[in-house]
């Protein structure tokens, strides 16, 4: 922000909640942005290359304590995918938890990082706006949970056979009597609608909430000065902004774990036969 | 909220990190973590199995000493035993030694008397002839009385 500049609220938070988008077809669907994907393959490449680098170099001798750490978390989302996915997991459900946790973890502490600074960064790269929270936008949110729903589908079908899945659409949960076909169906309908909009949601809410607060906190003190207020709403939304940023440590560290656990039930329930 | 493209790239993003941790981190971290609790319940077993060996074979070593020091004592008895009796021995023998010696002292001096008494009686002999020749105021023929006299020392 230019100082001295006074900026009414709107253009503040639309300033800063515009995507850098960039049209590869016809119509508003053909945008891409490029800063949500940017910045999400940059973390998954720090995040996955980072234990992936520690994971080549492992020893199953006396572990230094870089891959001590690596491994305690390893361990972590081993624990909660034993927990709760009762099937052979090494193969596929553990590491996809893994990668989700570590990635959306990663994604959700870009909101940790001054908006305003790194504003002044990103302009170079684009003038009209930088969102450097992936998982604030909810395309990011929706491909992750769409991704899970694919391979929540695809698994209950490689599980159960197409036979059994669609048999399971129609007689469960309340029963096989024909009466219930119908409400069978529709239960189903609304559980397979309702998984990946809450999966998404819950995340896209909680990280885009968080950064709205963040935005209209320093939105407050870009425009306190000594004309004004006497810095005064500059030293409140300072306090106040760091006491959300440690509250907001919980958030981000929560929702990446209420993420990668509901990848693991979601994938858990596709394995169970009713 | 405005649902676009970036969703499949997203996704296709997610899929491709999905793919690379199924692939290349898990199995590594697996092997290795798996790796190294084999060789520390490896090594807890062979930990235990060692405890179990150290026991036996103290105990083995107890019952060896308790054996020795029965043995020990059992020596020192009998030589103790046998002490008293090469004691017994030696103070038999001593006794024996000295009653002999005692013996053979009195004999000597039951010799040496007899000896004196015949030296004796050869002088009283010679004295009673010396007396009796001055008494007879002859010369007395001693070997015609020899046998005379010598029954004469008998006497005596």
């Amino acid at each position: 922000m230019a100082s001295g500049t006074e900026l009414t609220p709107t253009e503040y938070i639309n300033h800063h909640l515009s995507f850098f988008g960039k049209q590869v077809g016809d119509g508003g669907f053909w945008t891409l942005h490029m800063d949500s994907i940017s910045v999400a393959v940059l973390l998954g490449f720090v995040g996955l290359g980072f234990i992936w680098w520690v994971a080549r170099g492992a020893t199953a001798g006396v572990p230094t304590k870089r891959q001590a750490f690596v491994e305690l978390v390893f361990d972590f989302i081993d624990n909660q995918t034993k927990g709760i996915f009762k099937h052979e997991r090494h193969g596929f459900v553990a590491p996809v938890a893994l990668t989700v946790f570590i990635w959306v973890l990663l994604m959700n502490s870009m909101d940790f990082l001054p908006v305003d600074w790194v504003a002044k960064g990103t302009h170079a790269i684009s003038e009209h706006g930088f969102r450097i929270v992936p998982t604030a936008d909810v395309n990011t949110t929706f491909a992750l949970a769409l991704t899970v729903w694919v391979l929540m589908i695809y698994y209950s079908i490689k599980v159960k056979g197409l036979g059994g899945w669609i048999h399971e659409l129609f007689c469960a949960p309340f029963g096989s009597n024909p009466l219930l076909w119908i409400f069978n169906l529709l239960f189903n309908a609304i559980e397979y609608l309702s998984k990946p909009l809450s999966h998404s949601l819950r995340l896209f809410g909680n990280m885009y909430a968080g950064e709205i607060i963040f935005l209209l906190l320093w939105m407050w003190a870009a425009n306190s000065g000594w004309g004004t207020d006497h810095y005064l709403g500059l030293v409140i939304s300072s306090v106040l902004a760091f006491a959300w940023a440690i509250f907001h440590i919980l958030i981000v560290a929560l929702q990446a774990y209420v993420f990668m656990m509901l990848t693991v039930v979601y994938l858990s329930m596709a394995h169970e036969h009713h | 909220m405005n649902i676009n493209v970036t969703l499949f790239a997203q996704a296709v993003v997610f899929i491709a990190f999905i793919w690379f941790s199924v692939k290349f981190i898990w199995p590594h971290l697996l092997n290795a973590i798996e790796t190294r609790q084999k060789t520390i319940a490896d090594g807890l077993a062979a930990a235990e199995r060692g405890k179990l060996a150290l026991e036996v074979s103290s105990k083995q070593a107890d019952e060896e000493i308790a054996k020795a020091r029965g043995r020990a004592g059992d020596i020192i008895g009998q030589a103790e035993k046998r002490a008293t009796q090469l004691i017994e021995e030696a103070k038999l023998a001593a006794r024996d030694e000295g009653s002999r010696e005692k013996a053979a002292a009195k004999a000597e001096i039951e010799q040496e008397v007899s000896r004196a008494r015949e030296a004796l009686r050869e002088q009283v002999a010679g004295l009673v002839i010396a007396g009796a020749e001055k008494i007879l105021r002859r010369e007395v023929n001693a070997q015609s009385h020899a046998e005379l006299l010598s029954q004469m020392k008998k006497e005596i």
